[in-house]
């Protein structure tokens, strides 16, 4: 089966009901996407598929067979990191970092579907991503400052 | 070029953010098996016969029991009663009895199912109340772990002479720490014989010391390596130590690498929680609502084993009399055995629990007082030069007042209490609205003499190509660790904060700095870090060297280092004279500083489904100085959103002694929706003895939301609950209960 994994295509020839989170981890050696529960609660293991924030401890490979997959590995690297990431560090979004992955890719997706820096609206995004270190306020000021475009996002 | 004080990035941050932190799942070990536990169902009983079912393929899997332990079955810790594996004897739910390993995870798992344990069930303790009662003798005669006895002047003088008499009763439940990543383990034994374990964890030398004794191998075969850690929060304290000896035992038996991490069912319901308790007070007032007497009883739920349940009572009494001023205290407390699994650490370390209580009983005083509580408050709190129910005059770093009167007025507290009075007559509107306030107290550091016996050890290296190292043992869990102790040490030596790097908490290289807990690492072992800093620049001055540029760093490493690859200047921990503790009494200087926090919890209550809704939380805290306000920020943020959680919604279902909601399906942590909007100011009244005048912060935000929210709903509803968490149907019930009374 062909999947396309930030970008390249990718195959995979295990079973087919094998969840995305452990194709990605075990088998594409993507160990960026976390799982911190295996039952749709906590959003670390979020992944994009097609651009829509997914639990990916919750769906079958085959499920997302041809589709466009982005995990956290698709944002930035150290030396260089995206707009977002950059909002992360300047605003302390990110502490233990295990729910970091996750948080990142749902609000890719709200910052690519033109969603608002307003708190509220914000915390309402991320209500699907547990983070048991921060209190959220810290990862809602990243996340607004990217949609601001101050270090990160399009301004719009 | 100054750092301390300056909101440097997290120095593992990019890592995190771009998924290349590589915690303990991520961390792929060739020819790895993946370890299993077989637990017990029953509570208290013997174990007749394991059975293996025939037919099964048993010889594709390794097989650990208590039998083959080559050194002791125990998981060392305080006291010596708690083992790794079951033999025979079984006291909680969940109790680890057997370990399988398979390459396959999920063979691994199914094994499981085709093992018939047979017990002998004896008929369990399961209440506190039972426990003292000694339904049935589980630890010693009398079921107590540990008691305390506090006594500050004559308490019966106190009550002869007072005008108001209050008493309250006051009980809160277990909380799970529910840090995202669960907990996990690998191991593995190096050709030369050391076993070594890598994993998740706060404290590597607790872990190193359980491997010495359940191994009977010297220290230096002993390894102990941190991995990056999804949280701690106490739930990584002391369990590690257990999943260590587990994971260590199959790789030594199976000869290959084991990996053992626990799904979240498995970690919810098996691993430690915060103490139950019921705290009981009574104070005497004069007519003013100047405390003349603290009467206080504190019990804790310690679970099947002794773990640390005795330092979370000695935390936990010391706090229960709060930041206030009273001439006669005293305060019993004990904690006791019941069959459920042991209760360990969790941030705060008993201090919220007795901080519920005494904050609480503070508004009940003040309803029999007739003042608000705001000036019962201020007419009690700690001033420098007030004496403490240990007896200790605190000379110094006092930041009560400031962080209670900040609070008040940023707050718009006594404005709110009349409006929202006014709201709640109005029977028309859906909901009800409430503020509530709290005070608390946090000592930073080891309890009393707990720092001596530590003796911990921290320091700085150089290598000779120049690179500058902190050598600690405190492990970074998300709380900035790394950051803080390079801002440290940069400022000591006097180079930029990028020069200086942190080692990894690996038993190998780093000294036992002692455990990461009890808001100890900025103040105590930063503490240590700068003077290690401060010992190399020494040196270095000595040699007419001053670091300005990266080629003095270079001179230096060959200065320092000589022919070897490395120098390192550590230093170890040295009581302060004017410190004195009498562990025997209780008296003395409990710990060296305290932080203090108030909060105001304004709220409201929706009518027809009793549900709460957080609206601002507002507080002030007195930490000494925010080495990194960004990162002391998050602390208190954090802190206080586990606060909330709770106040409001965390509940540990217990069914014979065992948690049957142990998924986040059931077991409900605040998400973004539930936490509010908080507005945090940090106060600093600086500490002499902490480094640039740090006191701890990890634990103390964790104090205040219990208490204020409590209020706050009781005000709301014009209820009087004293118990924790306030869910929709405990407030409903409450409702009913006024009313009938009415
Ligand atoms: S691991 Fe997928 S939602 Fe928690
Ligand atoms: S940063 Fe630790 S869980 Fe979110």
């Amino acid at each position: 089966m062909k999947l396309k994994v930030n970008g390249k295509s990718r195959s995979f020839a295990g079973a087919p009901f094998k969840r995305l989170i452990e194709v990605l981890r075990e088998d594409f050696g993507l160990t960026g996407t976390k799982e911190g529960c295996g039952e749709g609660e906590c959003g670390a293991c979020t992944v994009l598929v097609d651009g829509e924030p997914v639990n990916s401890c919750l769906i079958p490979v085959c499920s997302v067979e041809g589709r466009r997959i982005e995990t956290v590995e698709s944002l930035g690297n150290p030396g260089k990191l995206s707009p977002l990431q950059e909002a992360f560090m300047e605003r302390g979004g990110a502490q233990c970092g295990i729910c970091t992955p996750g948080m990142l890719m749902t609000a890719t997706a709200w910052i690519k579907g033109g969603g608002s820096a307003a708190p509220g609206a914000i915390r309402e995004c991320l209500a699907g991503n547990l983070c048991r270190c921060t209190g959220y306020q810290h990862i809602v000021d990243s996340v607004a400052r990217a949609v601001k475009g101050k270090g990160g996002g399009k301004r719009r | 070029m100054t750092s301390v004080g300056v909101s440097h990035r997290r120095k593992e941050g990019p890592e995190k953010l771009c998924g290349l932190a590589k915690y303990i799942d991520d961390l792929s070990l060739p020819g790895c098996l993946h370890g299993v536990t077989l637990r017990s169902t029953i509570n208290c009983g013997t174990i007749k016969s394991i059975d293996f079912e025939t037919g099964f393929p048993w010889q594709e899997y390794v097989r650990v029991s208590a039998m083959d332990i080559p050194g002791r079955n125990l998981v060392a810790l305080i006291e010596e009663d708690q083992p790794l594996l079951a033999d025979r004897k079984v006291m909680h739910p969940h109790e680890p009895i057997l370990l399988l390993a398979h390459p396959d995870r999920a063979k691994a798992y199914e094994a499981l199912k085709h093992i018939r344990v047979q017990y002998e069930a004896l008929e369990p303790v399961l209440t506190m109340e039972d426990s003292l009662a000694v339904k049935r003798a589980l630890y010693k005669e009398n079921n107590v772990f540990k008691s305390f006895l506090i006594e500050k002047g004559d308490i019966v003088k106190g009550f002869e002479s007072a005008r108001y008499t209050v008493e309250g009763e006051y009980r809160v439940w277990h909380q799970e720490q529910a840090y995202i990543e669960n907990n996990g383990m690998a191991a593995w034994v190096e050709p030369d014989g050391t076993v070594t374990v890598q994993g998740s964890m706060q404290c590597p030398y607790y872990i190193h010391k359980a491997l010495v004794k359940i191994f009977g191998l010297p220290e230096e075969k002993i390894r102990v390596i941190q991995s990056a850690t999804g949280g701690g929060f106490g739930g990584k304290e002391e369990y590690p130590s257990m999943i260590a000896g587990h994971a260590a035992l199959l790789a030594w038996k199976a000869k290959k690498p084991v990996k053992i991490v626990y799904d979240r069912a498995e970690d919810m319901p098996a691993t430690t929680k915060r103490h139950p308790a019921i705290v009981r007070h009574k104070t005497a007032l004069d007519k003013n609502g100047k405390l003349l007497a603290q009467d206080i009883d504190v019990v804790m739920d310690g679970g099947a084993y002794a773990t640390l349940s005795s330092v979370v009572l000695s935390r936990g009494t010391l706090h229960a009399a709060g930041p206030y001023e009273c001439p006669n205290v005293r305060v019993r407390s004990r904690v006791v055995a019941t069959n459920t699994p042991p209760n360990g650490a969790f941030r705060g370390f008993g201090a919220p629990q007795t901080l519920f209580a005494v904050e609480l009983h503070m508004e009940k005083i003040a309803r029999a007082v007739k003042i608000d509580s705001l000036t019962l408050r201020r007419r009690n709190l700690w001033k420098e030069g007030s004496t403490t129910a240990t007896g200790q005059v605190l000379s110094e770093s006092v930041g009560a007042c400031e962080a209670l009167e900040h609070t008040v007025k940023k707050s718009g507290y006594v404005r709110k209490v009349k409006e929202y009075a006014s709201w709640n007559r109005n029977a028309k509107k859906k909901t009800w609205k409430g503020v509530g306030l709290s005070l608390v107290h946090h000592g930073a550091g080891f309890t009393g003499s707990g720092e001596v016996y530590l003796a911990s050890k921290a320091g700085l290296s150089i290598t000779e190509d120049g690179r500058l190292q902190v050598l600690a043992a405190s492990t970074e869990i998300g709380q900035g660790t790394n950051t803080m102790f390079s801002q440290i040490a940069a400022d000591a030596l006097g180079v930029p904060f990028d020069w200086v790097e942190v080692e990894n908490p690996d038993t190998k290289f780093v000294p036992n700095s002692g455990p990461t807990v009890a808001s100890r690492t900025t103040m105590v072992v930063g503490g240590l870090v700068r003077r290690a800093a401060l010992a190399m620049k020494e040196a270095l001055a000595k040699e007419g060297l001053v670091l300005k540029t990266p080629s003095d760093v270079k001179k230096a490493a060959k200065l320092l280092c000589g022919s070897e690859p490395i120098r390192r200047f550590i230093v170890q921990y040295e009581k302060p004279a004017e410190i004195v503790w009498d562990d025997a009494t209780y008296k003395g200087d409990a710990y060296g500083a305290y932080a203090y926090a108030a909060l105001v919890a304004d709220l409201e209550i929706d009518k027809t489904t009793f549900e709460v809704k957080i609206n601002k939380l507002t507080t002030a805290q007195d930490i000494g100085k925010a080495v990194n306000p960004l990162l002391a920020e998050g602390q208190i943020i954090g802190g206080t959103a586990q606060g909330v959680g709770y106040a409001l919604l965390e509940h540990c279902v217990y069914k014979d002694g065992a948690m049957v909601n142990g998924q986040f399906t059931n077991y409900i942590i605040p998400t973004a929706m539930d936490t509010p909007a908080m507005d945090v100011k940090i106060v600093e009244k600086p500490y002499s003895r902490g480094p640039f005048g740090a006191k701890g912060v990890g634990e103390l935000p964790m104090d205040t939301p219990g208490p204020a929210i409590a209020a706050a709903v009781n005000f709301a509803a014009g209820v009087w609950i004293t118990e924790l968490p306030l869910l929709p149907e405990r407030i409903l019930k409450a409702i009913n209960e006024t009313q009938g009374q009415r």
